[in-house]
């Protein structure tokens, strides 16, 4: 079983849009009413529009990189919907359908991707921190926050409504960092109310997950002590049941848990990546088959839960969104130049504040100088 | 001048407390004075609880406070400031141990690329008041890895504040406004001053973390002992050496002006310049290699501000270009009381 078979998912959707039966998980999703279910479509169809917008938004030079999540909306939105105050998030930097459920204003996350940022939401709002970019290191910040959570008396409370967890979401990848085996270890001795949630997409940049393991990634959390689960990625209602069941067994109290969702990722790594030259179109293909929101619909339909005038409005939705979103972008204007020496350190500091006047004063040289002129 | 820091406030209803302290046993009153004002102070690190940290500096710590605010944490040096940063975002002050300076670098990663980045990232609405302590600098006959200076990799790191203390009275003062600081603090400790003893007075400090921005106060450099021929400027371990120069030149004639630094980022350059325009010679002293260091900084710095005051080049006395020598090398390796002297000369002799 290696970490690129599909070998022991849980999946409560098949492919061709059937509920399956699995006892085990079906507690975790049996309050998903058909309107649930097409708020999961609503939110991935939202997901799906703002990526390509932004993907195009990057074509046209108007942002600088985009990390799209294409084809990662079942993982995404599934979990997301399971998390509630006060849990908190930690994602990596493709996480964009879970900022969504959080509220984040996506057009307003591409300050982030246009450089007039590096950070562009209030991560205490939308309990929702920044990206990390550096790979791996938000997991110890995750750790060191669900610790604190604990400390603060905020898990197994005794009342499940008050308690919360912290998610932390990181891809194949960043497994094989030391900080996320750090953050496993102080994690599991703390029995930290903490969910790691793995997108194994597959792919780290060019690498297959096979460069980074011999085993999944679900079983990785065995040598630490700390449960695990393997989902289909692509099954959005699986995906929810996990993190349901993840999330409330570590806000009672019982710990870090492990949830590998078995996805791909349909797009590049980024836009400056050519995934050509790694993977073929009939493995790509392969994928498209299982698309996330193509598969929730065909179960909508089956029921006949999807009705037109619904379909219509989330597209008026979507398009209304995609145009928001390349309004907004390109309206930006750069923030006033000393802007950029603001909040290096919380207190006054001589370096900074001397660098800042002197940078003032040469800018304004040249602005005297023209009024001479 | 800015050596006046430590006068205590005439007549507070609290009477004044001078005790003899080393400046291990001051670095501890210091945490204990901070855990009793702050509940959120929590200390972290290898060994600190049971044991009281290699060094008993935080000796007696986990007795009287219990682990849950004096944590011994699993041995991953990255693991601990990575936590340290989730725990600050919830409003915990953490204090975590380095166990020696030569074991930072796996921490050094989470300390230049998150924490001394959070601030700005967030536009201010994080802040990360994380003070990592460091027993630093060599002098102690220790082997490999025990006896590393770091701190010009940190000062070139922007959103970090580091600093050291000199005597035991810094170390209680500076420790506590580290801690209560809202930026991150690399506190350097050096472990050869660990048992010097000094008096300590343990009621001014208070006084002053009551006031508003008291803790900006450890970014002040101090005039430890006036002179007019020569400034030599050190910090931390190296200004006992600078005080045994100043003995020493004062017997052959020469009078040494002695700048404490205590603030290595930010730097009171503004202290050390005045004293180089009024001496005209600056010498640095610093355990670390010259090359691209603190030192180096300081020369150019005055020489950008006062070179028209200086009668001769800015020297420096340092470590060499070298991995930290065998201990048996390490004498003449330092900027030891001869070579600190001989600087001396060079610059008189201009
Ligand atoms: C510490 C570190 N090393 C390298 C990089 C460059 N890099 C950015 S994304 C990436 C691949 C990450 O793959 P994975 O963890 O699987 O996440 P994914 O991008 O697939 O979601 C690499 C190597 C980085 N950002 N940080």
């Amino acid at each position: 079983m290696g970490p690129l078979s599909d070998d022991g998912l849980v999946q409560l959707l098949d492919v061709d849009g059937t509920r399956v039966a699995d006892p085990d998980w079906e507690p975790y999703a049996s309050h998903l009413t058909p309107e649930a279910l097409r708020v999961f479509w609503r939110l991935m169809t939202l997901t799906r529009t703002f990526d390509a917008e932004a993907t195009s938004l990057q074509r046209q030079g108007e942002l600088g990189l985009w990390v799209s999540c294409l084809g990662q909306e079942g993982a995404q939105i599934g979990s997301g919907t399971a998390i509630r105050e006060p849990d908190y998030v930690f994602p990596s930097y493709r996480e964009h359908g879970v900022a969504l459920t959080r509220n984040v204003d996506l057009p307003q996350m591409l300050t982030l991707f246009r450089g007039l940022e590096h950070g562009s939401w209030d991560p205490a709002k939308h309990s929702f921190h920044l990206y990390t970019l550096v790979i791996g290191a938000h997991t110890l910040h995750a750790t060191g926050y669900a610790i604190a959570m604990d400390k603060d008396g905020l898990v197994g409370s005794g009342s499940p409504e008050n308690d919360g967890a912290v998610i932390c979401y990181f891809g194949d990848g960043a497994t094989s960092q030391g900080d996320v085996n750090e953050s496993f270890v102080f994690a599991a001795v703390n029995n930290a109310p903490l969910v790691f949630f793995v997108q194994n997409n597959q792919f780290a940049i060019s690498e297959p997950t096979t460069r980074q393991s011999r085993v999944t990634l679900a079983q990785r959390a065995d040598g630490f002590g700390i449960p695990r689960v393997r989902v289909d990625g692509n099954d959005v209602i699986a995906v929810h049941a996990v993190t349901q069941w993840a999330l409330r067994h570590a806000r009672s109290g019982q710990g870090p848990v492990l949830i590998e969702a078995f996805t791909y990722r349909m797009a590049a790594h980024t836009t400056s990546d050519d995934a050509t030259r790694y993977r073929t179109r009939a493995e790509e293909e392969k994928w498209r088959q299982r698309d996330p929101i193509d598969r929730l619909e065909k179960h909508l339909q089956q029921l006949g839960q999807l009705p037109d005038e619904f379909r219509t409005a989330v597209e008026a939705e979507a398009k209304a969104l995609g145009k928001r979103t390349r309004e907004t972008v390109k309206a930006w204007e750069r923030p006033p130049l000393l802007s950029m020496f603001d909040h290096v350190y919380a207190e006054p500091h001589a370096q900074v504040e001397a660098e800042r006047a002197w940078f003032d004063r040469y800018q304004q040289s040249f602005i005297d100088e023209g009024s001479h002129a | 001048m800015t050596d006046t820091h430590h006068r205590v406030p005439a007549a507070t209803e609290q009477e004044s407390a001078v005790r003899t302290m080393t400046m291990a046993g001051a670095i501890n009153a210091g945490l204990r004075a901070a855990m009793e004002r702050d509940p959120k102070v929590l200390l972290m690190g290898e060994d600190v609880g049971q044991l009281g940290g290699v060094f008993r500096v935080t000796d007696g710590l986990h007795k009287d406070f219990g682990g849950d605010r004096v944590i011994d944490t699993p041995l991953a040096e990255s693991g601990i400031v990575g936590t340290s940063i989730g725990m600050a975002m919830r409003g915990y002050r953490p204090v975590v141990e380095i166990q020696f300076d030569g074991f930072i670098f796996p921490a050094f990663n989470q300390i230049t690329t998150q924490l001394a980045k959070m601030h700005y990232r967030s536009h201010g609405s994080i802040q990360l008041p994380v003070v990592i302590r460091v027993p630093f600098a060599g002098n102690i006959g220790a082997i490999e890895h025990h006896s590393e200076s770091i701190e010009a990799l940190f000062a070139h790191t922007a959103g970090l504040r580091i600093c050291s203390p000199a005597t035991p009275q810094d170390a209680f003062d500076m420790i506590q406004q580290s801690i209560f600081a809202p930026d991150p603090v690399i506190f350097l400790e050096p472990k050869a001053r660990y048992w010097d003893k000094g008096d300590v007075d343990t009621d001014a400090v208070r006084t002053r973390l009551d006031a508003a921005a008291a803790t900006a106060d450890i970014g002040r450099a101090r005039v430890a002992r006036p002179g007019t021929d020569v400034t030599v400027v050190a910090y931390g371990p190296t200004v006992r050496t600078a005080l045994q120069v100043a003995d020493v030149a004062a017997g052959e004639g020469t009078s040494v002006e002695v700048v404490d630094l205590r603030s290595i980022s930010p730097l009171d350059a503004a202290t050390v310049i005045r004293s180089a325009k009024r001496t005209g010679r600056v010498i640095v002293v610093h355990e670390a290699p010259t090359a691209h260091g603190v030192g180096a900084e300081l020369a150019a710095r005055i020489g950008e501000e006062a070179f028209f005051h200086l009668k001769a080049p800015v020297m420096r006395v340092g470590g060499f270009h070298m991995p930290y020598p065998p201990s048996k090398f390490e004498h003449e390796y330092l900027p030891n009381l001869d070579r600190v002297l001989d600087a001396v000369d060079r610059v008189m002799a201009h």
